[in-house]
Parts: structure tokens; C-alpha cells; sequence
């Protein structure tokens, strides 16, 4: 039977919505307005999960995002599972399902437990050290070791959520809506900033909305009466949005910074479909106003980890915000006096506290005299030196704290309790801060980083700030809200204001235990079980820097990055290696604060909108046609068209014939194109190819090879000139941004007196390269009217005409070695010019190929394919292509580099034409090329660059990159396979039709 | 993510563009007059700097103009944007 621990009654929960959910199999009732965490106290449960190393139980520790134990795994075995959530942050709703992580069988029982009482020999570093030797061991310790450690399970089918991004740009962006969030954010708004107030709660306030110290008070009325209506004003504000639910998890440098916007995860799961799940903002502010609040510490000593062991802030919020009780006999462990808050709230709820131990001689604050006049025992200037119970708290023991705070005197006294409240101060969050590149400074009074340069327009105000009483803060908001926004009145200008003032301090970062420290567990960081122990092992054996202590012992390396225990971990460190904080710093706060879903992050690009892909006019008749498509860049193209269930070898052979015999016909549309135009632009040619342009005539195309400054092959392609300064480009499919972008550059920056003008016209025209002995009969059916003679077209020149009423670009330029055209049209009639052709053709058995047969055909001839044949190694000259350099020209790009001492040496890899012995083999493409056999160490010549089985020449044929290759015709080399030596000669590499015969046939 | 100051566009965001390596090196005028020694000091010779350094930058996804743009690279603070062909302002 378990307990309702449900107090009094919060305007926070709906006691008229009853709602069940299940835990580990076992169904409770909570309410609307309770997260999974409060719910559960309400039922009693505190063990909810082992820790990570000892599988220690572990129960609720905070109320809210800063949680390390109570993390859980949602909805277990749905696709909508989700790992690693803190059930502080979980609301829930009918049907919700939650369960243990990081135990088995159950977290009741768990066999890692043993783990726990092994754990002398679980030092830090040890696995580190442990699973070195044998060093090949180490996939077999792994794979036990990932086992036995791991969080939750990742859903192993399809999300089945929408995730959204949304960009936002405002002139204040006000980060957490405590008391200081909202006033900054409403004075902001009032003043006509457009402003953005985001909080990762569903409701607004903080921690101040359940502040009900009675000795506090704004206005004579209590904090949290006070800021209530404040928060009521802010419905009525124009130029405010306020987001709830919503986590800044990153902030960039220049103000920019990203949220995850929660929308229905604390929805039922009938109400979740068809909705956005989560929304990334993407928020660029002008001014960025941090009110992150601070997250209270705990304190460390011996075995603070049990389940019942809590923040007293934490208490304070369940029993006053969800009107829940941790537990029926409650005792407090703190530093300040925020402790006796926490007592009092209870107090005045009529749940028991049985004392507060307090590691400071006295305190003379009126609330501290409160607690003494509800006749709650006070212990000053103890410490506890341990717990018992293995599930749930059930004693601690206290003794006396020596003067100088480092060991503990006199008799042990045992108090029984379940619960216990740890006060150990603030630590102002400001992880969103120095993620932005500001830098902090320690404050050795209030023993906390305090902001101190900013690099962007941002100030940090109420608790982040350093300001952690409310008066403090009201007046400096204040100030801090004029100076940022340049005004010079608020509505805070007239706030009144009356605290209790705390006026006793002690700090003391490990608490000493009447045993050895080995002998004990002080955690330190929760979730990665690292103990003071631990750190103190890491000094002893000499590691220093902070950031290496940290992942040496993974002190703050959990999913909740240390945001309880990292400024003890430093503070140990200071302490034991005689140090100031201040000088150690602190160890790099990196995005997110809080995890983020990957649907988050990938919002939209999922599925088919992951990687776009471009498609040709003609794509919808590939599709038809049965065509296989490879990616070329971010083209899909047309690869082969294998009829009546062929292989692709099968469709290449036919394809490959067919051109060659009779006509072919393949989609080229994507090949760059760049329109270049101005009064230079054959001057700009000239530097821009290695061949000569000036007396290119109008109407004639011409190849040109285009290098980098460094003298390597970069892109190739035929240019038209179209008339007296107007010129067409074609680059290669892949390289056409970046030549542009190239191209651009050389404009732009080195010659900028060139008249010259490039525009990118890719897009705007369809292809279709019509080729083989038949295309001019072809192309004479769909324009008789033009005269395609070889005296009015010959090879290498541009007919302007038009197909019907469509304007047409013809270039007579070739590929393949055969007779052919490429017909170029307004991308729009790109599937009708294509229709045309294969109509036309059909007498002449017109194939289609795609990119495949495009290569076979080209290797025959032996014209390279750049990024194919060339790896960015090449130049002209080692491609055999010496006859497109310009011996007369002063300069173009990368002239200067053809003669350098290294692109002059003879021994470079040169292309060259490779011939198996066995016609019928054909290389593999990369396949490396050796001189000798069993030769040690084996000396690699080159390799394969391009290999296909001939149709047209009846055998194998290959383009290879071979050192020193250009005086080796004829030389006999070896292919080494796996199971065989390839027997190769070195040919030339135009296999066929070496005179260009067939260009005019 | 950067806040750029397109000299022609205006503010936009860094994912419009494209950086460029070490500004102010000019391509030699007359290259065949250079030794080896000379044309790899152009060629493959950039400074990588802790601290303000000059760079290039193009706005690649927006007019596609090349500018010049001072920059701390210790905490990517642009100290200063101007034209190509412009001086650097002084600082």
C-alpha cells in the first residue's frame, strides 16, 4: 500500500484531473500540472534509477532540469521512446509510461548493484587502466563493458513526430521568466523593443512564484504575491511574446542563439498526431538579456546519494508549487538560511521536520528564530559523517565540526528520518554565458563565477548575475535595465522592499566524515558515481588541469553536465591541491544546456528533403523509361536503361553499340553553364583556359582545359563564342558552382579592369546530345529548314534555330567521337525536345543511354573525365595533353606552376591506355599497377582510373595514371589481384578511331 | 554563427557565405619572371594567425561579391568590412 503524501492543496494542480500513468509497469495517479517526479513523491517513490558506474539506487534529487539521478526512459517500447529524460521535466498526461534506466532485472533488483560493493576496485581510471593489456583485447572488453554501462534505448523504428525550425529576430531576448526575467522582459517590451521571453518551464516565475517567506516582501505584499499579479500585466503588453516550455540549448557568439520549443509532449497521445512535436528556434537578438536563475548546491559528505536525499529548495517547491510532501520525517543539511525557508514551508503545511543541521556556529535572521519558536531542533555547527538505508534514507549521523572545518569531534548522534533537505548555496546558472564567449570571475566571498567581460550585447541580471536576494536584485535590475536599453524610467523605480537579512556564512566544500576518506563516498558527481575520492586520487597521481581532471574521474561529464556538483569538484581541487578558484577557473560549459532530440536538430530535412536532389527536365521521361539514376554532385542522372530485365553490363553493351552504329541520344542538361559577356571577355579566356581564345570566330566552339594556380587540372568543357563579347561555357556537372565561384574570384579581386559579366545559366537550358552516324538525319527530321552540311555546320560550330516556334542552340562538338549534336532549349521545353528526338529516331533505332555508356564511349576515345582520370595531382602535361598548353601566351592560371621544379619531373604519374593480355578481363577501377612481382617492399607505379569492357572494339580497355607511364608504350606491367596477377600493356589511350574519322561520318 | 556585414547586402547571416584565407596577396603580375622560391611564397605560403588577422570573404549564397574583413581569430570579433581594392581601415 502506498502513501499519499499529497498535502495541502496548490493552485498549481487541478485536483479535479485525475490522471494515471505508469512506472516501471505499476500504474499511480497524479495530476494535471504534476511532472512525473512530483507525482511520484506524492505516491512515495524515491528509488527511480542506479547510477551509473556502482548502479547505487537512486532517487529525486531537484525539481528541475538540473536533475542527474531521475532520469528515465518515456514510453518503452514505442516509436515515440525517448531515453534519458529528467522526470523532473516530464509532465504527465493519461497514458504516460515511464521506466528505470540503467538496471536489470529491475530497479528494485539490480545485478550491477554488486558493482557497489566491489567498488574499491573501481577507482577512477579504471578502465583506463584495467583493459590495457593485451591491447588486441580490447573489442572483447568493450563490447562487455558498453553492455553493463549504457543509459536508456534509443527507439529503434521511425519517429513518428513533425519538427520544425523557425528563425527569429528580435531586439531583446529575455532568457528565463523568474521575478527578473519579467521585469526586464516588460520594461523592455513597454519601451518598444520588440522582445522574445522564453522559459524552459510551463509556467512563469521561478523560483520566486513559490516564495512565501513572510519576513520578504515587495510592496508589503510576499514575493510570490507580488510577482503574480506582475506576471497577470504581462498578458496585455504588445511587442512581448513569451514562450513556455522552451530551453535556450545554445548561445553562439553575435547574439545567436538557439531554443527547443516544446509543443506536445505533455499531451496525451491521441493529441500528439499531426502536430509539431518540437520547434529549434533560431533566435538572433539584438540585445540578450540572461535571467537563468541559479541552481542551489548540494553539499558533500559521506553517502549523499541515497534515495530521500534531496535539494531543500527542491522540497520547498514540491510541497508549496505541486502541494507534495517528500517525506513524514524531514531533516535539513545546510550552509544558509535557506534551509529553514524550506522548514517552514513545511512547518506551515503541518508536515513534520525533525531538525536542521547546520554547519555554521549561528544565524540571527527572524526566520531562523521562527524555526526556533516551532520548537524544531537546530544542531550548530554539525555535519553528517554518514547515512543508512540501501532504497530510501532511513537515519543519518551528525557530529560536532571542529573550528577549522576539516574533521569532526565528539560523540555520534543518530536521527532517524526519510528524508533530508541539502542547502549548500547558490551557484548562478551561467552555462548559456560563457557559451556566448564571455568570460567569468570568481567572487571568493560568494564563493560563485560571477559574470565579468561581456563580448556581445548581453547583461546577466537577478541570481545569474550574482544577485540572490531580492532587494539586490530589484535595484540592480534596475540600474542594469536603464543602462542597456538607454531609458531612463522603469516601473521598478518606486518598488519597495524588506528582507530578512543572513548575516552567517561557512563554506566548506568536502565535509569532513569521522572515517578515512577512502573509506567513505562523498558523491561528487551523481550521475558518473565520481566521488571526492576519486578527484583527490587524480590529483595524487598528478593530473592538474581542471579540464583533465575532469575526464579523468568524468566529473561533470553526464547528461546533466554537472550542474550540481562541478563547483565542488573545483572547490575540492582548489582546497587539496592549495590553490585559489579563481586561479584554477573553470572547465568550458559547451552547448546544450539541456540535451536536444535529434528531430530537433534536423527539423524539416528528413526523408526525401534530407540531401535535395536536382532533376533534369527530361527526369519525368527517365522515370518512365525505366532508367537507373546515379548521383552526380547534387544531380540525379539518368545512369543506364535496361530493357526486358537486363544487368547494367547488358544495357551499357547494347547502349554503347547502338550510338556507334546507328544513333544514341543522352540527357546533358546537367552540365554547367555559364553565360560570360562583356568587352574583355576573350581576354578573360585567354587567362582563365591554357589554350588560346582571341581568334576563336564567332559561331565556333572550342575545348578548353582550365587549371588551378598551382598548375593541377581543375575543370574542362567546350565554350561557344555567341557573338563579339558574348560567350557560352560548359564546366563539368560537379564542378560548375565552384568554377563560377572561381571564376568570380579572378574577377573580382585580381582583375577587376576586365569588362566582364558571368551569370549562371545551368538551369535554363535542357540538353540533348543527340550523337552517332544517324543524329544528322535526326536533327534534319525535327529542323529540315536547317542546312547541316559540314560546309554550313561543320564540327566544332553553333547554329542558332528554332524547333517548331522554340528557340534552339545547336553545338556541333562531340563526346563520344561520334557525329553529334548537343541541342540546347529553354529548360522548360526540355522534355518535348527530347520526345522530339526519340520520335524522330525511331527508324533509326534510337537509344537512350545514360551516364555509363557516356564513359565507356568517351574511354574509347581516350578524353579524360576530371575527378575521374585526375585527382587534383594532374596537370596537362601528365595527362598527355600537352597540346592544349599555350607555349605563346604570357600568362593564364597556373601557367607558372607547369614549371616548377616538381610538375617538371619525368617520373610523375603520366595518363596513359592500358590493354589487358586476356582480352576479356576487365581491370578494376583503382586497381594498383606494379612493374614487378614479389618484389619487397612492392614499388606502386599508379593506378586504374577508368576500365570498361569495349563492345565496339571487342575487348577490355583502360585509362591508368602510371609514374613515368608517357616513355612506357608498350612495356609490360602487372595488375596484382587478390587471387591473380593481371598481365597489362601500356598503350595509347585513344583506342579507337585515332584519326577522328568518324566526327564527320 | 556570425553576424556579417555584407558591404553590399547589409547584415545577414554567416551561412550566406564563404571564407576566402588570408587577404591583401596579390597575384604576381609577371609570374615566368619569378623563381620557384618566389612563386610558392605566392602560391602556398598563408598566415595562420591567433589574433586580428585579414581575411576574405564571400557572400556566396547572396550577391556573390568578394570583400575584405578584419577579424580576431581568438574571439571572432570582426573589427572591420571593406571592398576589395579598398585600403584596410586603420584600426
Amino acid at each position: 500500500m502506498t502513501k499519499n503524501l499529497r498535502v495541502k492543496s496548490s493552485e498549481y494542480i487541478d485536483e479535479t484531473n485525475r490522471i494515471s500513468f505508469k512506472f516501471n509497469g505499476k500504474t499511480y495517479h497524479g495530476f494535471k500540472g504534476d511532472t512525473l517526479a512530483s507525482a511520484l513523491l506524492a505516491n512515495d517513490v524515491h528509488l527511480v534509477g542506479r547510477s551509473f558506474k556502482y548502479h547505487r539506487p537512486r532517487g529525486i534529487m531537484t525539481s528541475g532540469s538540473e536533475e542527474p539521478n531521475a532520469i528515465v526512459q518515456i514510453n518503452p517500447g514505442t516509436n515515440r521512446t525517448e531515453p534519458n529524460v529528467r522526470a523532473t521535466e516530464v509532465e504527465i498526461y493519461e497514458g504516460l509510461e515511464a521506466s528505470s534506466q540503467n538496471c536489470w532485472p529491475s530497479v528494485e533488483f539490480d545485478i550491477g548493484g554488486i558493482n557497489n560493493f566491489l567498488s574499491p576496485f573501481f577507482p577512477a581510471g579504471f578502465y583506463y587502466k584495467t583493459f590495457m593489456w593485451p591491447a588486441s583485447f580490447w573489442e572483447k572488453y568493450e563490447f562487455f563493458i558498453r553492455h553493463s554501462a549504457g543509459l536508456g534505448k534509443s527507439p529503434t523504428s521511425s519517429d513518428p513526430d513533425i519538427y520544425d525550425h523557425r528563425n527569429i529576430h528580435c531586439d531583446v531576448l529575455v532568457v528565463g521568466a523568474g521575478i527578473s526575467g519579467i521585469l526586464a522582459a516588460k520594461n523592455a517590451a513597454k519601451n518598444n523593443f520588440r522582445t522574445l521571453l522564453v522559459d524552459e518551464k510551463n509556467e512563469l516565475g521561478g523560483s520566486t512564484i513559490f516564495e512565501n517567506n513572510e519576513f520578504n516582501k515587495i510592496d508589503n505584499k510576499t514575493p510570490s504575491e507580488w510577482l503574480k499579479k506582475e506576471i497577470e500585466k504581462l498578458k496585455n503588453i504588445k511587442n512581448l511574446e513569451i514562450k513556455t516550455r522552451t530551453s535556450v540549448a545554445a548561445y553562439h557568439q553575435y547574439n545567436y542563439l538557439l531554443a527547443r520549443e516544446n509543443l506536445t509532449d505533455h499531451l496525451e497521445a491521441k493529441d500528439k498526431t499531426n502536430k509539431i512535436r518540437q520547434r529549434l528556434l533560431k533566435i538572433r537578438a539584438k540585445k540578450v538579456i540572461l535571467a537563468t536563475g541559479a541552481l542551489e548546491r548540494p553539499l558533500i559528505f559521506n553517502n549523499n546519494d541515497r534515495p530521500g536525499i534531496m535539494l531543500s529548495s527542491a522540497i520547498k517547491k514540491y510541497s508549496e508549487f505541486y502541494g507534495v510532501a517528500c517525506g513524514s520525517k524531514n531533516v535539513f543539511f545546510t550552509n544558509n538560511d535557506s534551509a529553514y525557508e524550506s522548514a517552514i514551508s513545511l512547518y506551515n503545511k503541518g508536515i513534520n521536520v525533525e531538525a536542521i543541521i547546520d554547519i555554521r556556529e549561528q544565524s540571527e535572521s527572524k526566520i531562523v528564530k521562527k524555526v526556533k519558536e516551532a520548537g524544531i531542533k537546530i544542531y550548530w555547527s554539525h555535519s553528517i559523517v554518514d547515512t543508512t538505508g540501501y532504497k530510501r534514507l532511513n537515519s543519518i549521523s551528525i557530529m560536532k565540526l571542529s573550528n577549522d572545518g576539516t574533521s569532526v569531534t565528539g560523540s555520534k548522534i543518530s536521527i532517524s528520518c526519510d528524508c533530508l533537505g541539502v542547502a549548500g548555496g547558490w551557484t548562478p546558472a551561467v552555462h548559456l554565458y560563457t557559451q556566448s564567449g564571455s568570460k567569468l570571475k570568481f567572487d571568493e566571498e560568494k564563493k560563485v563565477f560571477l559574470p565579468n567581460q561581456n563580448t556581445s550585447e548581453q547583461i546577466s541580471v537577478g541570481s545569474c548575475g550574482g544577485d540572490f536576494k531580492i532587494d539586490e536584485i530589484i535595484k540592480n535590475l534596475n540600474q542594469k535595465i536603464k543602462d542597456t536599453l538607454n531609458i531612463n524610467e522603469t516601473d521598478l523605480d518606486g518598488i519597495k522592499v524588506e528582507i530578512d537579512q543572513e548575516n552567517s556564512k561557512r563554506n566548506i566544500w568536502l565535509l569532513p566524515s569521522d572515517k578515512p576518506i577512502g573509506k567513505t563516498k562523498p558523491f561528487v558527481d551523481y550521475q558518473n558515481d565520481a566521488t571526492a575520492k576519486d578527484i583527490k586520487l587524480a590529483l595524487r597521481e598528478g593530473f592538474r588541469s581542471i579540464e583533465h581532471v575532469k575526464r579523468y574521474t568524468t566529473t561533470g561529464m553526464g547528461t546533466d553536465q554537472g550542474k550540481l556538483g562541478n563547483m565542488h569538484a573545483l572547490g575540492i581541487i582548489a582546497d587539496t591541491a592549495g590553490v585559489k578558484m579563481g586561479e584554477l577557473g573553470t572547465t568550458t560549459f559547451r552547448p546544450p544546456y539541456t540535451p536536444l532530440t535529434f528531430g530537433t536538430i534536423v527539423g524539416r530535412n528528413v526523408g526525401k528533403f534530407f540531401d535535395i536532389f536536382r532533376r533534369t527536365p527530361m527526369n519525368d521521361w527517365h522515370v518512365e523509361n525505366k532508367a537507373e539514376f546515379e548521383n552526380v554532385g547534387q544531380w540525379k542522372r539518368a545512369w543506364y536503361y535496361p530493357i526486358n530485365g537486363e544487368t547494367m553490363h547488358q544495357a551499357v553493351q547494347r547502349e554503347s553499340k547502338a550510338a556507334r552504329e546507328s544513333a544514341g541520344i543522352l540527357d546533358a542538361s546537367t552540365l554547367g553553364k555559364i553565360d560570360i559577356q562583356g568587352s574583355d571577355a576573350s581576354e578573360f579566356l585567354n587567362r582563365v583556359y591554357t589554350n588560346a581564345w582571341s581568334k576563336l570566330a564567332i559561331g565556333k566552339c572550342r575545348y578548353g582545359l582550365m587549371l588551378n594556380e598551382d598548375g593541377m587540372v581543375y575543370d574542362d568543357g567546350v565554350t561557344t563564342r555567341l557573338g563579339e563579347n558574348h560567350y557560352i561555357m560548359t564546366t563539368t556537372t560537379g564542378g560548375a558552382a565552384n568554377v563560377l565561384g572561381k571564376l568570380e574570384d579572378y574577377l573580382q579581386t585580381e582583375w577587376p579592369e576586365l569588362d566582364v559579366y558571368l551569370t549562371s545559366v545551368t538551369d535554363h537550358y535542357a540538353t540533348a546530345s543527340l550523337c552517332g552516324p544517324n543524329s544528322k538525319k535526326i536533327l534534319k527530321k525535327i529542323i529540315p529548314d536547317l542546312d547541316l552540311s559540314d560546309e554550313n555546320f561543320p564540327h566544332m560550330s553553333f547554329k542558332e534555330s528554332k524547333i517548331g516556334n522554340v528557340q534552339c542552340r545547336i553545338m556541333r562538338i562531340s563526346f563520344t567521337g561520334e557525329h553529334s549534336y548537343e541541342i540546347n532549349v529553354q529548360a522548360s521545353y526540355g522534355k518535348d525536345l527530347w520526345e522530339k528526338c526519340i520520335e524522330a529516331g525511331k527508324e533509326f533505332n534510337i537509344t537512350p543511354y545514360g551516364t555509363e555508356t557516356m564513359h565507356l564511349l568517351r574511354a574509347e576515345k581516350g578524353f579524360i573525365i576530371v575527378g575521374q582520370d585526375t585527382d587534383g595531382t594532374m596537370t596537362p602535361i601528365d595527362l598527355q595533353m600537352d597540346w592544349i598548353v599555350s607555349k605563346k601566351k604570357y600568362d593564364f592560371i597556373g601557367k607558372r606552376s607547369l614549371y616548377r621544379s616538381d610538375t617538371m619531373r619525368e617520373d610523375r604519374k603520366q595518363l596513359v591506355g592500358l590493354l589487358t593480355d586476356d582480352p576479356n578481363i576487365v581491370l578494376e577501377e583503382g586497381a594498383q599497377i606494379v612493374s614487378k612481382l614479389n618484389q619487397s617492399p612492392v614499388e606502386m607505379l599508379g593506378h586504374v582510373t577508368s576500365s570498361y569492357f569495349s563492345p565496339n572494339l571487342k575487348k577490355s580497355i583502360a585509362l591508368a595514371v602510371v609514374r613515368g607511364g608517357k616513355d612506357m608504350m608498350g612495356k609490360k606491367l602487372f595488375v596484382p589481384m587478390e587471387n591473380k596477377n593481371i598481365n597489362v600493356t601500356v598503350a595509347n589511350p585513344i583506342f579507337y578511331d585515332e584519326k577522328n574519322e568518324r566526327l564527320n561520318a | 554563427m556570425f553576424l556579417i556585414n555584407c558591404p553590399y547586402c547589409g547584415e545577414r547571416d554567416q551561412q550566406e557565405f564563404k571564407a576566402g584565407g588570408e587577404a591583401h596577396i596579390e597575384r604576381p603580375k609577371q609570374p615566368t619572371e619569378l623563381s620557384d622560391d618566389e612563386w610558392a611564397e605566392y602560391l602556398f605560403m598563408r598566415k595562420n594567425i591567433k589574433g586580428v588577422q585579414f581575411e576574405r570573404w564571400n557572400h556566396a549564397h547572396g550577391c556573390r561579391k568578394w570583400f575584405n574583413m578584419i577579424r580576431d581569430t581568438s574571439n571572432d570579433e570582426i573589427k572591420a568590412i571593406y571592398k576589395m581594392g579598398e585600403k584596410p581601415p586603420s584600426q
